[in-house]
């Protein structure tokens, strides 16, 4: 027996833009039936960590084609202009709508929403809920959510194929993780939104849950992912654990500091410019980086770190605009900041790469689309600035959502017993892999292995040598993944299972960042090489596209849309 | 790292489809100064005994996955620091739910409770995008702030009392949030929901214990936005008697 599920709609991920994916579903149309399916429940996804805000133009003396140029540059010249400038007129409507569904957005003394500074961002435009602001917004769209019937939740579910027919996508088969029963769901679009896959890194802000699943299930079924070289290193997370300390506190003032008490980014040139700590994140991490190497760290159990000093804010104004950071640096370090500065390193934080769509999240598969941090729709091109993430979530969720009606209505049902039979093969190929006790290979350290090689191959700073070793290494590992013993055969919340399937999604993903990451041979945005340190314009502005081939990954191209804002020189 | 210590775990197993009744095993684990509690039980799924099963992800006390009870009291498990314990650490699923498997607990009674509070944004009209953001004083926000800090990860529910022995009190949390939306300026649906809560111990089976509010690893307090609600509950309930269309 197969338990079939039949909507209109099926959203695969409840995190930002899988919410406002549904919302949007439903606000087109009364009527459609949205399946919410997600591995855990929505108000668990991983957008409940970003920290320091959300992009859209507020203020006077900031405008569309600000935030626009701002953008591009901070892609540099890889985000395509038409995306980008869709993205800066709809981003201020996306976030009013939040604000009248009760997102507590911190104010001004007249009670109009405040902005604060971020890196890249050349005015106040990033809106904030003190330094929560991914868990108020989700929270928010997630209880908003909840009054409407026709969304339909399907939480713990984790999907385990799409179902594909000659025509475009007309389901998913997903594992109930409580009973270990698979079950169908048809319907006429899908739209994945299950975020990035940080967790190829061994240091990382995301949480357990961020392993790429969707880019993988899109890669596995001829979606080429798109840029995944560009995976960006936050310049502050917590020795250690990775936690995220966020931009925001640069963009409240505070500052970097070096083993020698200096403010390095002031101190030395590091092409961040006059912005100093306000500068974008690709160039940040590199500084830090250089500031280490040049012997200015200070040195810790988890390797060498630097600075980072709030205390001249004053604990009012950290209890403010930033208490959950103190309350992060004082349960993680044992660090207040308000007398001690933070210590961090950059770590591992968002891919800008993804599965490629068009604009409307759209993939080359009919009715499957793709939004948030799992798509590239090619907003933030080799490097995202920070806050416009969050943004992008609402944008691109609310257009796949609309999209994804006015598509299911002119696309018909697959083929009902064609998709149970489906479903029955996939209840069959979990039943053999639960509790596999043969192999000789330990799920934990295939995992670890992978995440040792991606950090040393595909770190902030690459050379060809070491790419393509991480290439080779990623290939064998898995080989070695189909070799992987299993000890639990409970049908039961079996989260040994779980973590198989994901890493077998992670190594996907990770043989997609490496093989793109090996081929870009020039320095933009997040993809640094000290082989080739400049930009290469003449050959390389232009999307990476990586396709899977059971033979091993395919490399091709896809132009980049410019428009009124030439490729220049990337400087602050 | 060098100054390794040995702690032992004793963790509650139960798997509904072999097990009776809860049984423990007991894991020796060599933990490091810095860990959580968490750390642990990841260190043993990863190295000692895949078959685990508990709940995680965030690990920055913000995504309210991992509540358990260790050494009897209700924990979010990444923010509780290891050192705060002795030799031997028991590790239980979260109190007043039914256990699913392990250390994870079912809570859908939750989700259902914390729909009946309608926790969203009610108005007689809805504001369009182009009349821009609703004004909204720093006062105003900080009416409800405290209570919109939820993270639903049902410490609340498993340290009180009401929850195990009433099974109509919606409980803190669902409570809080409920409330949360009542104290927002923008929020016009107040009457509706305190309606809801004045339904049969919805709000005042609550026995003033207070646990709830001890427990809580955000400070949201729910134990003074159940205290509020039943005034306002009651309140609302007489303005409805005294004036004629319950006072609107």
């Amino acid at each position: 027996m197969v338990d079939v599920h039949k909507h209109d709609i099926i959203i695969v991920g409840g995190g930002a833009a899988g919410l406002r994916a549904a919302i949007a579903a439903v606000e087109a149309d009364p009527q459609v039936s949205v399946a919410l399916v997600s591995k855990v429940y929505p108000m668990r996804s991983h957008t409940v960590s970003a920290e320091g805000g959300a992009a859209a133009v507020a203020r006077p003396d900031d405008s569309l084609e600000m935030h626009g140029y701002d953008t591009v540059k901070g892609s540099d010249f890889l985000g395509d202009q038409d995306v980008i400038e869709y993205f800066v007129e709809e981003a201020p409507k996306e976030l009013t709508r939040l604000e009248h569904w009760g997102c507590p957005w911190s104010r001004n003394d007249d009670g109009s929403v405040a902005t604060r500074a971020f890196g890249g961002m050349t005015t106040k435009r990033t809106w904030y809920a003190s330094d929560k602001v991914g868990f108020h917004m989700l929270h928010s769209l997630f209880q908003h959510s909840m009054q409407f019937d026709r969304i339909v939740r399907y939480d713990e579910r984790f999907v385990t194929q799409l179902l594909i027919e000659d025509d475009g996508i007309k389901g998913v088969s997903a594992l109930d993780v409580r009973t270990g029963n698979i079950e169908v769901f048809q319907a006429r679009a899908v739209i994945l939104a299950t975020g990035g896959g940080g967790k190829i890194f061994p240091f990382t802000t995301n949480g357990n849950i961020k392993t790429g699943d969707g880019m993988a299930l899109a890669y596995r079924n001829g979606v080429p992912l798109k840029d995944m070289e560009f995976v960006q290193y936050h310049p502050t997370g917590l020795p250690g654990t990775g936690i995220l300390i966020t931009e925001a506190t640069r963009g409240e003032g505070g500052h970097l500091i070096n083993s020698e008490g200096e403010r390095f980014l002031v101190a030395y040139d590091y092409g961040v410019g006059n912005k100093a700590e306000l500068g974008p994140r690709d160039m940040i991490s590199r500084a830090i980086i250089q500031e280490i190497e040049a012997g200015r760290g200070l040195p810790g159990t988890y390797g060498e770190y630097v600075h980072l000093d709030l205390r001249h804010l004053g604990e009012d104004k950290i209890m403010k605009r930033l208490p959950f950071v103190r309350e992060l640096a004082t349960t993680y370090v044992g660090v207040d900041p308000v007398t001690t500065p933070i210590p961090i390193r950059p770590v591992v934080h968002y891919m800008m790469g993804g599965v490629d769509t068009d604009i409307d999240g759209l993939t080359r598969v009919g009715g499957l689309f793709a939004a948030g941090e799992t798509a590239c729709v090619s907003l933030n091109g080799a490097n995202r600035l920070g806050s416009n993430s969050l943004t992008e979530c609402l944008v691109f969720g609310a257009r796949a959502g609309q999209r994804a009606v006015a598509l299911s209505k002119e696309t018909s049902d697959g083929n009902d017993v064609a998709l149970r039979k489906r479903g029955f093969e996939e209840q069959e190929r979990i039943d053999t892999l639960r509790g596999k006790k043969k192999g000789g290979e330990k799920l934990s350290h295939v995992r670890r292995e992978m995440t040792t090689s991606m950090e040393r191959g595909c770190g902030v700073y690459r050379t060809q040598d070491t790419m393509d070793a991480t290439v080779q290494e990623i290939a064998q590992l898995k080989g070695r993944f189909a070799d992987i013993a299993l000890q639990d055969d409970s049908r039961v919340f079996n989260t040994e299972i779980i973590a198989a399937l994901e890493l077998g999604n992670m190594l996907d993903v990770a043989e997609a960042v490496a093989n793109s990451a090996a081929y870009r041979k020039e320095s933009r945005g997040a993809h640094t090489r000290r082989d080739h340190p400049t930009r290469d314009d003449q050959n390389y502005l232009h999307h990476t596209l990586v396709h899977f081939d059971p033979a091993g990954p395919r490399i091709d191209t896809s132009q980049v849309r410019l428009g009124h804002w030439e490729p220049e020189e990337r400087k602050y | 790292m060098s100054s390794e210590v040995k702690k032992t775990f004793v963790v509650t197993r139960f798997d509904p489809d072999r097990d009776e009744e809860p049984r423990t095993d007991r894991y020796e684990v060599p933990v490091q100064p810095d860990w959580k509690v968490l750390d642990a039980l990841n260190y043993i799924k990863d190295e000692i005994d895949s078959t685990l099963a508990h709940r995680w992800s965030c690990r920055m006390a913000v995504c309210g996955s991992c509540g358990m009870q260790v050494d009897g009291k209700p924990k979010l498990t990444c923010k509780d620091s290891l050192a705060n314990y002795g030799d031997t650490v028991t590790v239980e699923p979260l109190a007043n739910f039914p256990v699913v498997r392990d250390l994870v607990v079912e809570f859908e009674g939750f989700m259902e409770k914390f729909k009946s509070v309608k926790p969203w944004i009610i108005r007689a009209k809805e504001r369009a995008v182009e009349e821009g953001t609703h004004r909204q004083s720093p006062a105003e926000l900080e009416a409800f702030k405290q209570f919109s800090m939820c993270i639903n990860c049902m410490l609340c529910y498993s340290a009180c009392p009401a929850v195990s022995n009433e099974p109509e009190f919606a409980g803190p949390a669902a409570i809080a949030l409920g409330h949360r939306y009542n104290l927002d300026s923008r929020d016009e649906g107040d009457s509706e929901r305190l309606a809801a809560m004045r339904d049969e111990g919805f709000v005042y089976a609550c026995s003033y214990a207070n646990e709830c509010s001890e427990v809580c690893p955000k400070n949201v307090d729910p134990a003074a936005a159940v205290n509020q609600s039943k005034l306002l509950a009651t309140m609302d309930w007489m303005k409805g008697l005294v004036l004629p269309r319950g006072g609107k």
